[in-house]
Order: C-alpha cells, then sequence, then structure tokens
C-alpha cells in the first residue's frame, strides 16, 4: 500500500485506471438508468416516480463515500504527513458535492408526489442538508491551502471533524421518527423488490466507478498543477 | 529515557483527537434524542399530550377502514394507530396526497381538539421501506400474502 503513495508509481497506475473507471462507469451508468426508466415495473404505490431510486441512491451513498474518502485522506495525511493523500482528499470533495446536491435535489423531486412536500425538517433531510454545507466549507478551506498557503493540517482536521455527520445521517432514520423511510437495505436483507434491487445495485455500482474514474482524473490534474508550478518556477529563476 | 517515534505520537494524538469527536457527535445525538422527533406517534401522544392548540405533528399508520368522509364532502376523519395499538382520532379537510391509503403511513400537521380530536392542517403521505411492484402486488393480494403490508412507522 505505502509503495503506491509514492507519486511516480501512483500516476502509472492511475494513467490506464482513470480511462478504464470512466468507461466502465459510462457504461453501467448508461445501461442501469435505461433499465431503470423503460424496463423496470411501476411500484405498487408510487407508480412511476420510483424511477427515480436509480439516480438518488447512488448519488446520496456517493455523496456519504465522497466525505469518508476526504476523512480516510484526511487522517492518512495527518498520521504519515504524505503530500499525496492531502491531494487525494482534495480531489474528493468536488464529486462528492456534486452528488450530495443531486441526492437532494432528486428526494425533493421525489418528495413533491409521494410525500406530498418539497422539504421537511426531518431528521435525515436534515443532516444531509448538513453535509452539503460540509462540503461548502471543506472546499473553502481547500482553496484557501491551495492559494494562501494555510496548513493544509487544518482542512485535514476539518475533514476528520465533519466525518462524524456520517454516521448521524445513516443512523438518522432509526434513531428519530422521520418521514423519511427507515433504511430498505439492511445486513443482508432487502425490502426492495429484485425487480428494482438488481438495476439499483448496477446503478450504484456504475456511479461508484464514475466517481473513482473523476477523483483519479483530478488527482492526476492536481499533481500536474504543482508540477507545472514547480516547472514555472525553475524557468524564472534560470532566467533570471 | 526511551523517546516515542513521532509517527507515532501522531497516530495516538489523532486517535484520541477521534475518539473525542465521536463522543462529542453520539453525546449531542443522543441529547436530541427526544427534540429531533419529526413528529409524535400515537402512544406517545396518548402518554403525554401536547396542549390543546399547540402546534405538533402526528405520525403513525392510516387504521384499516377507519377513512370516512364528512358529509361536507371535503373532510376526511380517520384514525392513526401504530403498533402499540395507541388510536388517535384525526379530522383534516383538504385535498388527500395521492399515497395516502388505508393501512399505510401518514404523517398529520395540526393540533389536538379540546375533544381529543386531532385537527390537521396538512396531511404528509409516509412512504415504507417496501419497494414492490405493481403485479407482484395484485399476486400478493390474491395469495393472501401478508409480509407486504408491514409498514415499520416510527423505526425499530
Amino acid at each position: 500500500m505505502h509503495g503506491y503513495a509514492n507519486p511516480t508509481r501512483f500516476l502509472k497506475l492511475a494513467r490506464w485506471l482513470t480511462p478504464l473507471l470512466l468507461a466502465m462507469g459510462l457504461v453501467l451508468v448508461t445501461g442501469s438508468l435505461a433499465w431503470g426508466l423503460f424496463v423496470v415495473p411501476p411500484d405498487r404505490l408510487m407508480g412511476e416516480t420510483v424511477r427515480i431510486l436509480f439516480v438518488h441512491v447512488p448519488s446520496v451513498w456517493l455523496g456519504m463515500g465522497g466525505w469518508t474518502a476526504i476523512a480516510l485522506s484526511s487522517l492518512a495525511y495527518l498520521v504519515w504527513k504524505h503530500p499525496l493523500a492531502a491531494v487525494a482528499a482534495r480531489a474528493s470533495a468536488v464529486p462528492g458535492m456534486v452528488f450530495t446536491a443531486i441526492g437532494l435535489a432528486t428526494g425533493s423531486i421525489w418528495g413533491r408526489p409521494t410525500w406530498g412536500t418539497w422539504w421537511e425538517w426531518d431528521g435525515r433531510l436534515t443532516s444531509m442538508l448538513v453535509l452539503l454545507f460540509l462540503y461548502f466549507g471543506y472546499l473553502a478551506l481547500s482553496q484557501a491551502v491551495a492559494r494562501e498557503g494555510v496548513s493544509p493540517r487544518i482542512a485535514a482536521i476539518f475533514g476528520l471533524v465533519g466525518a462524524i455527520n456520517i454516521p448521524i445521517i445513516n443512523r438518522s432514520v432509526v434513531w428519530w421518527n422521520s418521514l423519511h423511510q427507515p433504511p430498505s437495505i439492511t445486513m443482508g436483507k432487502s425490502a426492495i423488490d429484485p425487480a428494482f434491487l438488481v438495476p439499483l445495485m448496477v446503478a450504484v455500482l456504475g456511479f461508484s466507478l464514475l466517481f473513482g474514474g473523476v477523483v483519479l482524473a483530478r488527482i492526476r490534474a492536481l499533481l500536474a498543477e504543482v508540477q507545472a508550478e514547480a516547472r514555472l518556477r525553475r524557468m524564472a529563476l534560470e532566467t533570471a | 529515557m526511551s523517546s516515542i517515534k513521532p509517527k507515532h505520537q501522531r497516530i495516538v494524538l489523532v486517535s484520541l483527537a477521534l475518539l473525542a469527536i465521536i463522543a462529542a457527535g453520539l453525546l449531542a445525538a443522543w441529547a436530541l434524542r427526544n427534540q429531533a422527533n419529526y413528529f409524535y406517534l400515537p402512544d406517545q401522544m396518548m402518554a403525554d399530550p401536547p396542549a390543546v392548540g399547540q402546534a405538533v405533528r402526528l405520525g403513525g399508520m392510516v387504521a384499516e377502514e377507519s377513512i370516512e368522509t364528512l358529509d361536507d364532502g371535503l373532510t376526511v376523519a380517520f384514525v392513526v394507530t401504530d403498533k402499540a395499538e395507541a388510536r388517535v382520532p384525526v379530522r383534516y379537510t383538504g385535498i388527500l396526497p395521492d399515497l395516502f391509503v388505508e393501512g399505510s403511513g401518514v404523517v398529520a400537521e395540526g393540533s389536538l381538539g379540546p375533544d381529543g380530536v386531532f385537527v390537521a392542517d396538512h396531511l404528509l403521505a409516509k412512504h415504507d421501506e417496501n419497494y414492490v411492484p405493481r403485479e407482484l402486488q395484485d399476486m400478493a393480494e390474491h395469495q393472501g400474502e401478508p409480509g407486504l403490508q408491514d409498514t415499520a412507522v416510527g423505526g425499530e
């Protein structure tokens, strides 16, 4: 594992893994969404609106997964002080934020016909909105790290502290009475009929691969930026 | 004098900090356990009724064969129940959400009247955790399979 913390070796791996993940993710996402939109039968109560499931669930899953990646990378950065971990944390922030926003938007659109409301301050919805605001804060901090030379440790500590919201989101529908339904998929059991579950799993896998590909591409871009800056600085010194 | 490696020192520091954060988060969530409920369950409302006229939410299942439309054609009366078998009568005037059917979850916003009837001014339908295609639901009804009717209002 330590071997891949070496940027050169990591870049060698990322060069072929990035397009592979992106391509596989795109194929699976397209396939599962087409399956969900055109093949899956309507739900007994919700009817056709159940089809938003195939975007909503992968999005919120990756919104939470994005912050988990930030937290783990931040932990690695704080303990091992490896700069690549800080870059990985920064690279996960924007995709995680975008998926959180998509999850909130699709949930709101879904809530209108099923619950009869766009938004309610229930435990699950509120903790998910808090996650979006945490992403805003993290992005502002990591911009400050990149531009103003603030210590990357501050962003890492924020990433770690913010992770406390992840189990709260997960447990919110169990701890408190909420408008959002309790978990459908628990350890080895699913209250979702296979007709919905199989395309849902394919969609989750596809979106996750896409997410991984985007994060890798962003890590490469951030590393290239650092390299380009270093080269420019060297050139400036040579000409001076 | 034994010296601790800086890396190990950081691991200990970071784990201690993490433990403190998790403890703080859990304490906060625990302190919120009664305040952060989105609604009262019928047995919670029966055990500790809110003041008459105080705005609260009541959540539970619409009892089977309890929905009746009153004479004005707009007001519906029904009973909200839960696993504890507590029953709270509710009255609501207005347009009903699509998912509002007997045996499914509902959240009513309103207040308790002096006669013990909960007067709702807003109704939200609650979806349960089951996703079942329509064709299968019809089959299950014909075979009298009970599993599909379970609604986990209130959670475990």
